[in-house]
């Protein structure tokens, strides 16, 4: 695998960026998936490192490539190399116009009562389906087209604006969210950035209506988070006119519901330098109607139950040739922007989510009396309540900064996209689960409607993309991007006179930072003078942060890709950062534009960036500590121990 | 006839809000707080666009009183079906005293104006439930009312409605043109579905003030003060039967 030409490793970046729709390295493949995510981020990572301008030579469009350009605007780029870059994260972006604004009021409400009055979550849950007239509501309402332009019969949403209707979905029921967003977040949205006039004309009118509904096929039997392994095959007919395709689809969200089809499959193609045959993938439209399109039995879940989930199988299905979405053999680009212009939506939605069961919470805990108070009068239950409402703040915050910075035309934006849906997936499950917590038995009922929110988020860590997956997407994408910096400064070494400015800079940024002294980075300015501490506190964390990222680069170097113990909390590190960033810029807007909630955000973004900046103290202190060394070995030695016992080694106490 | 329907739309908090009064008990607080339509207003729509949708009327206007805010409300029966709007702009204090006689005078003076065939309201409005704007619009305007309406029938150039009075139903015959008022069962509103609102946003509003109609706003009413409904009080348990009808005769309730 490691010998993989560049083409096919380049490929591997996607692997990392991949959605499984459905329930990507589920039990069936656990074991398989550990090694094979390692795999795949070492190649990904070394053909990231190793090729930082070719990044995903083919694999990546050119929004990617971009992103590896030195000048990056992305905020989470710049913060591995130790450095600040504002335009995207402040002020707090702002991407509607006012009319823009106006039509999404407008319908925010109907959305809303639609939820309220017509959809049944519990009901849903039961049946394992969303109910018929539920669906048809949903189709009249106009929810299946959100982004369609509107020529095309859709409303021609921006991301801000879709952002905000899924909010309100992720606040009702997840297994609705999950039947729109496998329609329109991935299962048509190929048509929507990749197909041709031709194609969007035919297709996308009867998506938007929901008369059509659409799936997105990736995940295979063996082939979860390693994408690249893919086995179904699409085979040029000697005409050229179709291909024949074949091959079975896992997982498959809609798949028992849907006409319209994206597959993602290999196609042999002729080298042009080589001429060499081989197998490249190809995403293409298949109607169900092509003939040969079949699926399975619904799957029985743990969660989103009202999302129909099934296996997708194609039996000799001939595909016309003019059905291939995007270029032949570009199929992974197709995928990977599929998958990375989608994540908001689900931060979006689950801060949704956390807003309803803050709700239920609070509820609870502002009436339920015990040992003759009401328990919110409790430090017990206040800490959670306080924990809640900044991870749903974060969280929101993220969801909006990211949507906006993709309506203002923001081509990097990957690495938030990917830290927005781990933090969001992750706050929304704690929040949850405290939510159950402070409700106590009742929360643990299935009336209280709390429970069945928890089974739904499960799958959220999982799919499009694991977090662990995610997280080292996070990392080594930055790793690239400091590493690019660091050969910079390498080639200005060999010639250290024509680079002396730069060289003295860099020294001395670096003699500041081994005395402890500021680097000169700062956020003054951008921060509102009422949140300067906290603002400090992020500057420190980014200097820290920027260190340690180099310190690593220049410990590991190229074997930076296999260090996943470093790689996980240097990721986590850069989570922090983003978090602290996003809800520094949001409160600064609130206080600068005196809202009504100001000085409640003031002390949301306070709490938060002391705590982010705990951690991440924490986290790099661990990094630099010569006992992690010892630290991460255990780890290693217990998991392999266990491993090889085949569950627990130790003896029972009792000794039977 | 014109085959126009004049629908009043008002804009109040939603049902689903929790009312609390203002502190210094002169009203209820409404800053920040959700607002939607009326729920007799939208079967008041409902009503209408059924009508022109079965190609009994031709057009279908709404109205609303009341600040900039209350072109939502417009926009969201635009969004029903209704053709156009009309927004009569009354705001600070005029709106604070806005009652069902100076509304009744606004339709009144816009149903000729737009010579209106039928002016069909809600039968209340669920923030003062004052139950009197049909009526009098009807009375201002000297026109037959049908109030109460659960079934609405054009015939010609009269309207059977039958209406729905204290232990049973009423069917009546009026001459349009006419005013009827909404009840509960008279249909089931449709949904303002998101391609509608944004088709809606291609109608038009027309804005206007109450001295545009000549009406004068002056109330006669003074409002004294606001009160939360007084709070329950905690209950006793008794054992037997004997032991509660003794209760009920100490407190004199028997």
């Amino acid at each position: 695998m490691m010998l993989r030409k560049i083409s096919q490793t380049s490929a591997l970046c996607g692997t990392i960026l991949r959605v499984a729709p459905v329930l990507s390295g589920g039990p069936r493949s656990a074991g398989v998936v550990v090694p094979n995510a390692r795999l795949y981020a070492s190649q990904a990572a070394e053909a990231v490192l190793d090729k930082p301008a070719a990044v995903g030579s083919d694999a990546a469009t050119k929004v990617e490539q971009k992103t590896i350009a030195t000048d990056s605007k992305s905020f989470a780029v710049n913060m591995f190399k130790g450095q600040i870059e504002t335009a995207q994260v402040f002020p707090y972006p702002s991407a509607l116009n006012q009319e823009q604004e106006q039509f999404l009021r407008e319908l925010v409400g109907p959305v809303g009562k639609f939820f309220e009055e017509v959809n049944d979550p519990a009901k849903n849950d039961s049946l394992e389906k969303v109910e018929d007239h539920t669906m048809e509501g949903l189709k009249e309402m106009g929810a299946f087209g959100l982004q369609v332009p509107a020529d095309l019969g859709g409303l021609g949403l921006s991301n801000t604006q879709y952002a905000r209707l899924v909010e309100i979905v992720g606040v009702h029921d997840l297994g609705v969210g999950i039947t729109l967003g496998a329609h329109q977040s991935i299962g048509f949205k190929g048509i929507l950035l990749f197909g041709n006039p031709a194609q969007k004309e035919k297709y996308l009118p009867k998506l938007a209506s929901g008369e059509h509904i659409a799936a997105f096929c990736l995940t295979e039997p063996a082939s979860g988070s390693d994408a690249a392994s893919i086995k179904t095959t699409a085979v040029l007919s000697p005409c050229g006119k179709y291909y024949t395709m074949n091959g079975s689809k896992i997982w498959i969200s809609n798949g028992g519901l849907a006409e319209i089809f994206t597959v993602f499959a290999k196609t042999p193609m002729k080298d042009p330098k080589t001429g060499e045959m081989k197998d490249k993938i190809t995403a293409f439209v298949v109607e169900r109607s092509f003939g040969g399109v079949t699926h399975g039995p619904p799957e029985k879940k743990m969660g989103i139950k009202a999302s129909n989930t099934a296996e997708v199988y194609f039996d000799n299905v001939r595909v016309p040739a003019d059905c291939v979405l995007g270029e032949v053999g570009g199929g992974f680009k197709v995928a990977m922007n599929i998958l990375n212009n989608g994540r908001f939506g689900m931060a979006a939605a689950l801060s949704g989510t956390m807003k309803g069961v803050i709700s239920k919470a609070v509820d609870h805990a502002a009436n339920r009396t015990q040992f003759g108070n009401k328990i919110h009068n409790y430090g017990a239950i206040q800490e959670k309540v306080a924990h809640m409402a900044m991870l749903h703040y974060t969280t929101e915050s993220m969801a909006y900064m990211v949507s906006g910075n993709m309506d203002s035309g923001a081509t990097e934006f990957q690495i938030e996209a990917a830290i927005s849906k781990i933090f969001a997936s992750e706050a929304a499950w704690t929040v949850t689960d405290e939510c159950i917590q402070i409700m106590g038995g009742m929360g643990f009922m299935k009336d209280s409607g709390v429970e069945r929110v928890m089974r739904d988020l499960r799958i959220f860590r999982i799919f499009e993309g694991t977090n662990d997956i995610l997280r080292l997407f996070v990392a080594l994408n930055g790793f690239q991007n400091a590493g690019n910096q660091l050969k910079g400064l390498q080639k200005a070494l060999k010639n250290p006179l024509g680079n002396a400015g730069m060289l003295a800079g860099e020294l001395s940024k670096r003699a500041k930072r081994k005395a402890g002294l500021s680097t000169g980075l700062t956020l003054q300015g951008s921060v509102h003078p009422e949140l300067a501490q906290s603002g400090d506190l992020t500057v420190k964390a980014i200097e820290q942060f920027g260190a340690v990222v180099e310190e690593m680069l220049i410990k590991h170097g190229k074997k930076i890709i296999d260090e996943q113990f470093v790689l996980k909390r240097v990721a986590d590190c850069a989570i922090d950062l983003y978090a602290m960033v996003a809800v520094l810029s949001r409160a600064s807007r609130s206080l600068s534009d005196g809202a009504a909630s100001a000085q409640h955000e003031k002390i949301l973004c306070d709490t938060w960036c002391k705590e982010a900046y705990g951690r991440i103290t924490r986290d790099v202190q661990e990094l630099r500590s010569s006992g992690t060394r010892q630290y991460f070995k255990n780890l290693r030695a217990i998991s392999a121990a266990v491993v090889e016992n085949g569950g627990v080694v130790s003896t029972h106490p009792l000794g039977f | 006839m014109s085959g126009r329907v004049l629908v009043g739309v008002k804009r109040v908090i939603d049902y689903a809000v929790k009312i609390r009064v203002k502190p210094d008990n002169t009203g209820v607080v409404t800053d920040g707080v959700k607002h939607s339509m009326n729920p007799f207003c939208e079967i008041a729509v409902e009503e209408a666009v059924k009508l022109k949708e079965k190609k009994l009327i031709k057009e279908v206007v709404a109205v609303s009183c009341g600040p900039q805010q209350a072109q939502e409300t417009i926009r969201t029966a635009l969004a029903m079906g209704a053709d156009r709007g009309i927004h009569v702009e009354v705001s600070g204090k005029d709106y604070d005293t806005l009652g069902p006689l100076q509304v009744s005078k606004i339709m009144a003076a816009l149903a000729k104006k737009e010579d209106a065939q039928l002016v069909i309201l809600g039968k209340q409005a669920i923030d003062d439930d004052c139950n009197q704007t049909g009526q009098m619009t009807a009375a201002l305007l000297d026109w037959p009312q049908g109030t109460f309406a659960s079934e609405v029938a054009i015939e010609g150039d009269k309207v059977k409605v039958v209406r729905e009075i204290d232990g049973g139903l009423e069917t009546i015959r009026i001459k349009t043109p006419a005013v009827v008022t909404a009840d509960l069962r008279l249909n089931t509103p449709r949904y303002a579905t998101l391609p509608n609102i944004m088709k809606a946003k291609k109608k038009k509003i027309v804005n206007m003030k109450p001295a545009d109609l000549g009406v004068d706003l002056t109330s006669r009413l003074e409002q004294l003060r606001v009160d939360e409904p007084p709070q329950r009080q905690a209950g006793v348990k008794v054992e037997t039967v004997a032991d509660l009808v003794g209760k009920l005769k100490e407190t004199g309730r028997i």
